[in-house]
């Protein structure tokens, strides 16, 4: 049995659902579940550099964000006088299927990378982004988690419009 | 528009909501008072060795600073003299010893002089010599470098750079002798925002400080909310000790305090500001006093201004190190840029405090930015209606500020707004005349 639950659990098609399945909350605006999937060491990363970046230290990026800061993000959202929720943006993120990285099954970690189409709209306006994200698993009691999404955007260094939601 | 009717777009205590929404007054904005006041260009860093250049639009010019053979900046027309090619279309790169066409292979010395073209007999008897296009790349003639701070007037016209500026260019040695070693560089990449409003309302804001009870009250809330509860010694993360200080009460902008220059120039929280707080560094402070002695440090380390602007096209935070330069675009487009610098020889927790402050309030992803942006959009959208014509600007006016040059006030007048703009119709006014 348990080498069974080890094979579906690093199955390809598992790990590509459950990507797919925290894009969905996101264009769901379920934040407290989607955040529920991140570990409490997790990070949220998109490089200003997209894919070239080699770490969020010496480079600057859109957003470096651990839990606390996404909380924030959350809570903000959720605050009656977010003003630049007036109207209230909703976005699509359009996936091609995630492909698996690295598998190491000792340590009970994955990485996927998953290129995206990301559509933001508000009112009258619509943002389009796209990229390839690159997702951190690592399993756990409660199952899949995730210890860094880093989302290499093919133009963080345009001039770009304020994107509201999480990409 | 007459050059008096620029004028009449500025009251003494409001201003008229042409000066935001006119496209005839941003090709005027473009075309004359652009070109008048002086224009930060970049940083002598961004250029390090000989042929190093960044490119860049100025009120809708091409142009490049390039650095030298001899170790200085210049400032180029990126455009050839030939046909109008533009020389380099990176943002940045090398050049070699020389510029070189694409089109048609003229070639040109990294100070502009022309230096070869191909069918040299076919300009032979021609005109071409004696012409602007036989001259080279057009040089900005009026470039000054402030520690390493490059800018330029690309007017023949105009007050010159130690006049216009005058002592507002301490802020500027405030943040460069935030490095023991006295020297900056820019680093990390620049963080880019387009939004949908008029310059002068960005440049407005920067010293508007009694927006932020009501404007950020939901990023500012959330983060109170998240470390509620928490004991006061506890040593907040960066990012708390940055974002909380947004939720400050009316009372602590007011006590601040800003000065006013000459030519729209400001600096804001004279006293302290949101950046007073942030944790010390003994052995920085050392390196500081070593470096520059103990008076200077001590100068250097009480003194965190909110914002000072070297009007119009740069806003300076000496703590953090961090600029945003404004680029106007279009009336309703502008360009904001936040660039970061490493102050050389001090630890890297001021880097990162500088990378990570750009970030949380800087960046197109910024919850505090978000509540800003959108209320710019919206008043662009929303000053176009109704019978009022005008933006008010009372808040503090005294008749007597109108004869003051250099003067401290309370954080909360709208002096500071009212001086960018008494001097945006001014120069302006005056460059159209100069111009006619």
């Amino acid at each position: 049995m348990t080498s069974m639950s080890e094979r579906d659990r690093f199955d390809h098609a598992v790990l590509a659902d459950f990507v797919a399945d925290e894009a969905a909350l996101l264009d769901a605006g379920r934040y407290d579940e989607w955040l529920a999937l991140y570990t409490d060491d997790a990070h949220y990363w998109v490089p200003l550099m997209g894919a070239a970046q080699a770490d969020p230290h010496t480079h600057q990026s859109l957003a470096y964000e651990d839990r606390l800061l996404l909380q924030l993000r959350i809570e903000r959202m959720k605050h009656p006088r977010a003003h630049s929720l007036r109207p209230r943006s909703r976005c699509q993120h359009v996936l091609q299927p995630a492909r698996v990285d690295v598998i190491d099954r000792e340590a009970g970690t994955a990485s996927t990378r998953t290129p995206f189409l990301y559509l933001e709209t508000r009112g009258e306006l619509q943002l389009t982004l796209s990229g390839v994200c690159r997702h951190r698993l690592v399993h756990t009691d409660a199952g899949w988690r995730i210890r860094e999404k880093r989302v290499d955007l093919l133009d963080a260094e345009r001039a770009l419009p304020a994107i509201q939601l999480f990409i | 528009m007459t050059p008096d009717a620029i004028r009449a777009l500025v009251e003494n205590d409001r201003v008229h909501r042409d000066a935001y929404l006119s496209d005839e007054v941003f090709e005027l904005e473009q075309r004359h008072f652009a070109a008048r006041t002086w224009q930060f260009v970049g940083h002598a860093s961004q250029v390090p060795a000989a042929g190093d250049y960044v490119a860049m639009d100025i009120a809708g010019r091409p142009l490049m600073m390039v650095r030298q053979a001899d170790g200085s900046v210049r400032v180029l027309h990126n455009r050839c003299a030939h046909k109008g090619t533009q020389l380099v279309t990176d943002a940045s790169g090398n050049a070699g010893r020389f510029f070189r066409c694409p089109y048609h292979a003229w070639t040109y010395k990294l100070d502009g002089a022309p230096l070869a073209l191909p069918l040299k007999a076919g300009y032979e008897n021609t005109g071409l010599a004696h012409c602007a296009s036989g001259r080279g790349l057009e040089a900005v003639r009026h470039v000054a470098v402030y520690r390493d701070f490059v800018f330029a007037r690309l007017a023949d016209d105009g007050p010159d750079f130690d006049a216009y500026f005058g002592d507002v260019l301490h802020a500027i040695d405030n943040m460069v002798d935030r490095s023991p070693q006295g020297r900056l560089t820019v680093a990390g990449g620049v963080l880019r925002n387009i939004i949908h409003c008029n310059w002068k309302m960005y440049l407005e804001n920067i010293n508007d400080t009694v927006h932020p009870v009501s404007t950020h009250e939901s990023a500012s809330q959330a983060a109170q909310t998240l470390w509620q509860g928490r004991a006061p010694e506890e040593p907040k993360p960066m990012a708390m000790e940055q974002i909380l200080p947004f939720a400050s009460s009316y009372d602590f902008f007011d006590r601040m305090g800003g000065r006013v220059y000459p030519n729209g120039h400001s600096v804001l929280g004279i006293h302290f500001s949101i950046h007073s707080g942030y944790a010390q560094l003994p052995e920085y402070e050392q390196a500081l006093r070593d470096a520059h002695g103990a008076e200077r440090a001590r100068q250097i380390l009480e003194r965190s201004p909110q914002n000072a602007v070297l009007y119009p096209s740069l806003a300076v935070k000496g703590s953090p190190q961090a600029i945003r330069v404004i680029r106007p675009l279009a009336a309703d487009r502008t360009l904001i840029e936040a660039w970061s610098f490493r102050a050389e020889g001090a630890p890297d927790l001021l880097f990162e405090r500088t990378q990570s402050y750009n970030r949380l309030v800087f960046s197109p992803m910024s919850v505090v930015a978000h509540d800003d942006v959108h209320l710019f959009e919206s008043i662009q959208r929303g000053l176009r209606g109704g019978t009022n014509e005008w933006v008010s600007l009372h808040r503090g006016f005294d008749a007597s500020e109108l004869d003051r040059g250099t003067a401290e006030t309370n954080g909360t007048n709208e002096w500071l707004m009212r001086n960018q703009f008494r001097a945006w119709a001014e120069h302006l006014a005056a460059a159209m005349e100069a111009a006619s």
